[in-house]
């Protein structure tokens, strides 16, 4: 009898928290539902129409916006610059910050300034960044050109206008890095360190063979989640290009073309079928990145 | 022994060198920036060999009269009252959701929690046009509701606390049992405050996230008076883009508020940022 008892028991104390359970997931759920899945099927039903007024009246078009995307040369110069975006920000961001977290784990004095100052760009908007490396970058009146004595047109010369919002990339992700960086450099046994120095290796090599293979884990979690990140870069690129920029073309990103297509045009058909490609070249990334992990992570 | 501390020395001198260069580096843009924001336009676009500080006065009025001009007060409050509103929806949401994952059974966890993980994968570009479609119809365009609208759960941070709360350990709840606490309770009172260091990270990676966020504030408030400070400075480059002095003046009163922050509340933001190590 006590034996069933109890068992009746657990049953109610187990509806009970299987109630407050669902309870309290419920908010959230039902969020995800609206806001998030709810727009991705929506997203996709629409980048098979035709945009009516204020998303009403759609009409069903099949694939033609997909043909008009695939066969608008614009549409693969700015997949083509978004990657060349990211294959600057991605590496230099990355080996700089990667640097600067193993200098500031030496016995250094103000560490904790050089840390404050790296991770100043981090509390930046990036319409404000944008906004003051493009005065930098002034042709005519701008520091840099005045500093080298250049006549160089920084953003607006399409040969070079992508690396120059390379840099403003680079210059605002570093402190991010290294702060995830100096955490990895944390999370590594001293041991090592020490039976490496008995060995004999110090400085460079002590890096090469401890600190890298040993900080690997970080490593891949910071390159995967900057390369999705600088795939979507949109906020630097709107600010700094403007509409009449000669140099637009060659450097816009994905995104860029998206917002301009969905919300400057209006043409939302058109732009949902840009964010589909978008989003399936990135999960063909994700997917790469997670192949390619054994082979570059050392798991302790 | 010499040799090495020479050794030694050299190395550290070069750390030092690279270090200070990348202090140059990082700090010239605020520099620029703010020399460039007290001086007239006249000076600021004389290419004589180039004046670093202004010798024809500081002109500090720049900012008062790009206050006055831009509405900067108005700015500064939608920012302000579009961060409250996203950090307490989403520090509320996460935290109850957190919990029933990390701690509790119920049926269709798993199920559940899988969900939370695909919308963490997808890029969010793909929500954007149906959210702005569903903000219309709703009428919330130029809002407060508006700029919140896609905050008001986040998956991220359900992922986030569910660790915090998982880390705990579990004689705590069998302990609050024992009191009489139902799980409500024990929840409230003995769980929840246990994560703060998980809630503060929410709370600052939420509110950088609001406050850096450009194309959502520009597509659902096109009034210069109901936008944040982000999308209120793509206008003004938009209109005044020629106006040096006032643009770096605008930067500046845009980006000082978190700055300060930051400075105050270093630790939190740095080991928030570490912490939660998502996708900013």
């Amino acid at each position: 009898m006590g034996i069933v008892k109890k068992k009746m028991g657990m049953t109610v104390a187990r509806k009970k928290e299987a109630i407050w359970g669902l309870a309290f997931v419920a908010p959230t759920m039902l969020g995800l539902l609206i806001l998030n899945f709810y727009p991705m099927v929506n997203t996709v039903y629409q980048s098979f129409c035709k945009t009516g007024d204020f998303g009403k009246g759609n009409v069903f078009v099949g694939l033609s916006n997909y043909k008009a995307v695939a066969m608008d040369p614009t549409t693969w110069q700015a997949l083509w610059n978004t990657v060349k975006y990211a294959l600057i920000e991605v590496p230099f961001g990355v080996a700089i910050s990667m640097l600067l977290a193993v200098f500031l784990q030496q016995k250094i004095i103000g560490k904790s300034f050089f840390r404050t100052i790296f991770f100043l760009p981090m509390v930046c908007a990036p319409a404000a960044v944008a906004m003051v490396w493009k005065w930098l970058y002034n042709q005519q009146f701008g520091l840099l050109n005045n500093m080298f004595h250049s006549n160089t047109a920084w953003i607006s010369n399409p040969k070079i206008a992508w690396i120059s919002v390379g840099i403003i990339g680079v210059w605002s992700i570093i402190g991010y890095n290294m702060v995830l960086f100096i955490g990895g450099l944390q999370e590594i046994p001293r041991d090592y360190y020490e039976a490496a120095q008995i060995d004999g290796a110090t400085g460079i090599r002590q890096f090469l063979h401890v600190t890298i293979p040993l900080l690997s884990p970080t490593t891949f979690f910071i390159v995967q989640t900057r390369i999705i990140g600088a795939l979507t870069i949109f906020d630097l690129m709107f600010m700094v290009m403007d509409k009449t920029n000669l140099a637009l073309n060659k450097t816009q990103s994905i995104v860029y073309l998206f917002y301009t297509y969905a919300f400057t045009n209006g043409n939302r058909g058109y732009g949902a079928a840009i964010v589909m490609i978008l989003v399936a070249f990135i999960m063909v990334i994700t997917f790469l990145l997670q192949k390619t992990e054994k082979r570059f992570v050392f798991y302790n | 022994m010499s040799d090495m501390k020479k050794n030694n020395r050299i190395k550290k001198s070069v750390i030092y060198i690279i270090l200070a260069i990348m202090v140059v580096i990082m700090m010239l843009p605020f520099v620029w920036m703010l020399l460039t924001a007290v001086k007239t336009n006249q000076e600021a676009i004389s290419v004589d060999p180039f004046y670093i500080f202004p010798h024809d006065g500081w002109h500090w009025e720049n900012f008062v009269k790009v206050w006055k001009n831009y509405n900067f007060l108005t700015l500064y409050l939608n920012t302000l009252v579009m961060i409250a509103l996203r950090v307490l929806c989403a520090v509320l949401t996460a935290t109850m959701a957190g919990y029933a994952f990390g701690r509790l059974k119920f049926p269709g966890k798993k199920i559940l929690f899988a969900l939370v993980l695909i919308q963490m994968m997808i890029p969010a570009q793909i929500f954007i046009i149906p959210q702005y479609i569903m903000v219309s119809k709703l009428g919330w365009m130029n809002s407060a509701l508006g700029l919140l609208f896609p905050g008001m759960v986040t998956a991220f941070g359900t992922y986030l606390l569910k660790t915090s709360y998982q880390s705990l350990p579990r004689d705590l709840e069998e302990a609050a049992k024992i009191d009489g606490c139902n799980i409500g309770q024990t929840f409230l009172f003995v769980m929840l405050p246990l994560t703060r260091s998980g809630m503060i990270s929410l709370g600052i990676f939420t509110a950088l996230f609001a406050f850096k966020d450009l194309m959502w504030p520009m597509i659902v408030c096109t009034n210069a008076n109901t936008t944040t400070l982000s999308a209120g400075l793509a206008k003004m480059q938009g209109q005044y883009g020629s106006d040096y002095p006032s643009m770096m003046a605008a930067a500046v009163l845009a980006v000082i508020p978190m700055i300060v922050i930051y400075i105050i509340f270093q630790k939190q933001f740095v080991e928030g940022i570490a912490t939660s190590g998502g996708k900013l």
